[in-house]
């Protein structure tokens, strides 16, 4: 079939030594068959990066990463093993094929065990521009870090303290093979360079962040707007208090809007929906947003921090409409979740690449008058997001918004509701994009929710 | 004579390399040789397995092996760090290298002759994974998923996951600290999904410790989990909307416990005060909690899910009295915090794995019992909320504020439990919480061996206790006015 390796740049192939590792892969696979496996999968990753924390001006610490891991899956006949190590020597190897075959002794028969459909193997490797390592040196990576710190610190007397500023530096390899004869991999890259700081006055102290995060170190915000940015929402947060419980619109900035996003592709993944798990079973084809949304998926994003050539069973991906006009048009699905539900992967395993979420023509202070009078939350707090009901209570931290301006920062508050009320009650989502992730989209404003209190 | 500890550690993570003592001093020494106060050495061999239940058969087995040795210098308030995954010593050179060019080379230390640690005795040193065959396991998988579904007819989805690890420490120091473990973990996990006129609610238990797999064959202890997720699903099929507002909260005994991890905990850990970014920071001596009020974090506790003979920097865990009578009393260390606090480590260092840096982290962390019959503190109420089971919880140590989850709450009218009510995170402030506990009942319980505590993307295990124990205000997230 396809040995997608074939066309890795030749200074990847060298760098990673990419010969050795697909000699891994083979004899992983090979040794599977020869203890009768009758389908075999594998996947391989090999990272490396530097890590630096600065704070006060001095290194706090400087750490360098080196991982790398293999994991196996045997289907003999509809039963299922799996098994992983971190050494890649080749007594490792057939030791990890021999645990994973072990378990698959003892697992039960299930009709839709095995690899995702051959005729759904990527079959070109598009070029998506996701591997850019920095040759930083320590000493650079450090001043960097040091730059980004004393941007805040230096903004304003209040900053008095600092958790610090950090640099992080990591690119590595993927690589997956299978028994349909796929082979296939990829080299990233991911740099990242944040700042986090303490604001104090009488009324207490308060800590917030920022951070910038590219595949490419030049698309990286520089370290004055991280420090200016990270002293500015600390210093915002001064002074809060809480606010009087009731019925409040709530505009997600759209740091936090993404949270929201997430948990909408959680409760249409395949996994939830066939264990009936989720809030969103049997939801295709319903309308869940407002008329004028639309959420899609571009895994071939040039560049992107989500996009990859081939999901983690090695069927291509492909952009496509999750909702349009509103309404859901389909679920994430692997190979596995698609068979239960009767459906075809949609080439998700091991999740989404790339979402956007379509905004009006509105900025965020154009929003915010859009609200009126409600609540900004910048940061929330909590696990309670309930995937089988929908059920939403999360502690939250933002501001107080009146007459469509902020009024005062407010905390030690909770925000509730139901997440399908809440998608329905969507209004309005502004254009400040946050490209920080795997999900993009601009704040949201969410009507009928409850504020608690005072 | 049974064979100890350091010498179980040594047979599994030095000698397939060919490593020895002096092996491992030599590295220390080079690294000590750059102005370098204190270096150290973790290795590290950890076997775990994941069996999986669902739809009345056993889905998925996993099984994996992790081994490494993370090397660290530590240079003032300065660490450099560096991993390797090969346990053989031009590896372990190459880290120790990678390390130590956190200092510039400078005035030579002197490593430390070696003193063995002698850790305690905690648990056996035991392998799970291979404690029962996977006959057995199997066989335990499916007999909780019969006996879930035969509980009540609207039980539709039953989840059971057992997993084990086998994990082998070794700490060298050049202070001189010499020290092995070996540490089991068990956990079992029940959970169910209950339909009823087309409302669908889920249920969870489960529990385990530092045994092998005998520990769930104890008497009804894995049936236990399983009546008690059924039970917790029925109860929220039932459940009406949460209030909104703040109230009063009668919290239950055990697990609500988290309240005590978040509230307090995490803002008592040596390395938020040493950097005074904690509420809590410079407050030793102070009162921040009611005078019912004796916290403790102990890592010394038979078998416990966060109980450790030694913490990852060699050190034998202890008994730490957080606060005491309300008065503030003494931060969690691990040994750079404490080195620059002029204090001593008091057991608190603790590391996900061999590639992440130790730092300071709680074990079991409970309040002690004081003397109120629950039944009297439900009764105090007019008004307010019981909560008995929690999700997670979160903190932001230097603001105080925290919140956790209730998944299982029941409204308290007229000093009488009444109406179950839907999951609400709760949110208050930990200096300021403790000070409102007015009641603290006779009835101390540590959870059933669930928690998992993350901080700067480290998780590691941990266990959380305390009696039944009323808060005068709390703020409730519900929907209900």
């Amino acid at each position: 079939m396809s040995d997608l390796t074939r066309t890795l740049p030749a200074a990847v192939a060298e760098e990673f030594a990419v010969e050795q590792l697909r000699d891994c892969i083979g004899l992983v696979l090979e040794a599977a068959r020869a203890r009768g496996a009758d389908a075999v999968e594998a996947g391989l990753h090999i990272e490396s990066g530097l890590s630096v924390n600065v704070r006060l001006g001095e290194v706090d610490t400087l750490e360098y990463h080196r991982d790398k891991g293999l994991g196996v899956t045997v289907y003999h006949g509809t039963r299922k093993g799996s098994a992983s190590t971190t050494d890649l020597s080749e007594r490792a190897l057939r030791e990890t094929v021999q645990a994973a075959c072990d378990i698959a002794r003892y697992t039960a028969e299930d009709p839709c065990n095995g690899l995702a459909p051959a005729e759904r193997m990527a079959r070109e490797a598009p070029e998506l521009d996701l591997y850019h390592p920095w040759e930083i040196s320590n000493e650079e990576a450090i001043e960097q870090a040091r730059a980004t710190e004393a941007e805040a610190l230096e903004f304003d007397p209040r900053i008095t303290n600092s958790e610090g500023a950090s640099l992080n530096s990591h690119s590595g390899l993927r690589l997956y093979g299978n028994s349909h004869g796929f082979l296939g991999g990829y080299a990233s890259s991911r740099h990242s360079l944040n700042a986090a700081v303490i604001a104090e006055d009488a009324s207490g102290m308060q800590r917030d962040y920022w951070y910038t995060v590219a595949r490419d170190p030049r698309a990286l915000e520089t370290p004055a707007t991280v420090g200016r940015t990270a002293a500015e929402r600390a210093l915002a947060r001064l002074g809060a208090s809480s606010m009087p419980t009731g019925p409040q619109p709530v505009i997600f900035e759209a740091g936090v809007a993404r949270g929201l996003i997430g948990h909408f592709l959680r409760a249409i993944n395949g996994n939830a929906l066939y264990r009936r798990s989720s809030f969103l079973v049997d939801s295709l084809g319903e309308t869940l947003f407002p008329d004028w949304m639309r959420i899609d998926e571009r895994p071939h994003l040039r560049g992107a921090l989500g996009s990859a050539p081939f999901d983690s069973e090695g069927v291509a991906t492909a952009p496509r409409d999750i909702v349009s006009a509103g309404v859901l048009q389909g679920y994430v699905l692997d190979s596995y979740a698609a068979c239960r539900l009767g459906m075809e992967t949609t080439g998700n395993a091991g999740g989404t690449h790339n979402v956007f979420v379509a905004h009006q023509d509105m900025d965020r202070a154009a929003l915010l008058r859009e609200m009126g009078n409600g609540v900004l939350v910048t940061d929330l707090m909590g696990q309670g997001v309930n995937n089988v009901t929908g059920d939403y209570s999360r502690g939250a931290a933002g501001f107080r918004v009146e007459n469509g301006v902020i009024a005062a920062p407010v905390e030690e508050i909770t925000i509730a509701g139901n997440l399908r009320d809440m998608f329905a009650g969507i209004r309005n989502i502004a254009s400040d994009l946050d490209t920080r992730g795997n999900i993009v989209t601009g704040s949201i404003l969410v009507d009928g929710m409850t504020v608690a209190g005072d | 004579m049974s064979v100890s500890r350091l010498d179980m550690a040594r047979q599994v993570l030095l000698e397939p390399g060919g490593l020895a003592e002096n092996d491992l001093e030599a590295v220390l020494g080079g690294i000590l040789g750059h102005s370098v106060d204190r270096a150290d050495l973790y290795f590290q061999s950890s076997r775990h397995e994941s069996w999986f239940l669902e739809d009345g058969i056993v889905k998925e087995g996993s099984h994996g092996i992790d081994q490494g040795v993370g090397a660290r210098a530590i240079s003032g308030e300065k660490t450099g760090f560096a991993y390797a995954d090969e346990i053989i010593l031009p590896s372990l050179t190459r880290a120790a290298e990678a390390a130590r060019t956190i200092a510039r080379a400078g005035q030579a230390r002197r490593m430390q002759a070696w003193q063995t640690v002698t850790p305690h005795r905690l648990y056996q040193p035991a392998d799970p994974l291979d404690s029962i065959s996977a006959d057995d396991k199997v066989a335990l998988l499916r007999e909780l998923d019969a006996f879930a579904r035969a509980q009540d007819p609207r039980i539709t989805q039953v989840f059971v996951n057992l997993a084990g690890v086998h994990d082998v420490v070794l700490v060298a120091d050049s202070d001189g600290t010499l020290a092995g473990d070996v540490r089991p973990l068990v956990r079992l996990n029940v959970s169910v999904i209950a339909e009823h006129k087309g409302r669908r609610e889920q249920g969870s238990a489960g529990g385990g410790g530092r045994y092998d797999y005998a520990y769930f064959f104890d008497g009804e202890r894995a049936r236990d989990y399983a009546r008690e997720a059924v039970r917790q699903a029925l109860v929220n099929l039932e459940a009406v909307d949460a209030p909104a507002g703040t109230m009063p909260v009668v919290l239950g005994p055990g697990w609500p416990g988290v309240l005590l991890h978040e509230a307090v905990g995490h803002g008592l850990e040596g390395d938020f005060n040493r950097k005074g970014s904690s509420a809590f920071s410079g407050r030793i001596g102070e009162r921040v909690a009611s005078p019912l009020c004796t916290v403790v974090d102990d890592g010394t506790l038979e078998g416990r899910r966060g109980s450790l003979n030694i913490d990852d920097e060699g050190v034998p865990t202890g008994r730490t009295v957080l606060i005491e009578n309300g008065i503030l009393r003494a931060y969690m260390q691990d040994k750079l915090n404490a080195g620059l606090m002029g204090t001593r480590s008091t057991g608190n260092g603790r590391r996900e794995s061999y590639a992440h840096l130790p730092m300071p982290r709680m074990t079991n962390t409970f309040m002690l019992a004081g003397e109120h019959d629950p039944q009297e503190i439900i009764a105090s109420v007019e008004r307010g909320l019981y909560a008995v089971n929690f999700g997670g919880g979160q903190v932001d140590i230097t603001s105080g504020k925290f919140v956790f989850s209730a998944c299982e709450a029941y409204l308290i009218e007229k000093g009488r439990v009444t109406a179950p009510v839907k999951g609400a995170t709760l949110v208050g402030n930990g200096p300021e919480v403790l000070t409102r506990v007015s009641m603290v009942g006779d009835d101390l319980r540590l959870d059933t061996g669930i928690g998992t505590c993350g901080k700067e993307g480290q998780s590691v295990p941990v266990g959380v206790g305390q009696p039944t124990l009323k808060v005068d205000a709390l703020t409730v997230g519900g929907t209900s006015g």
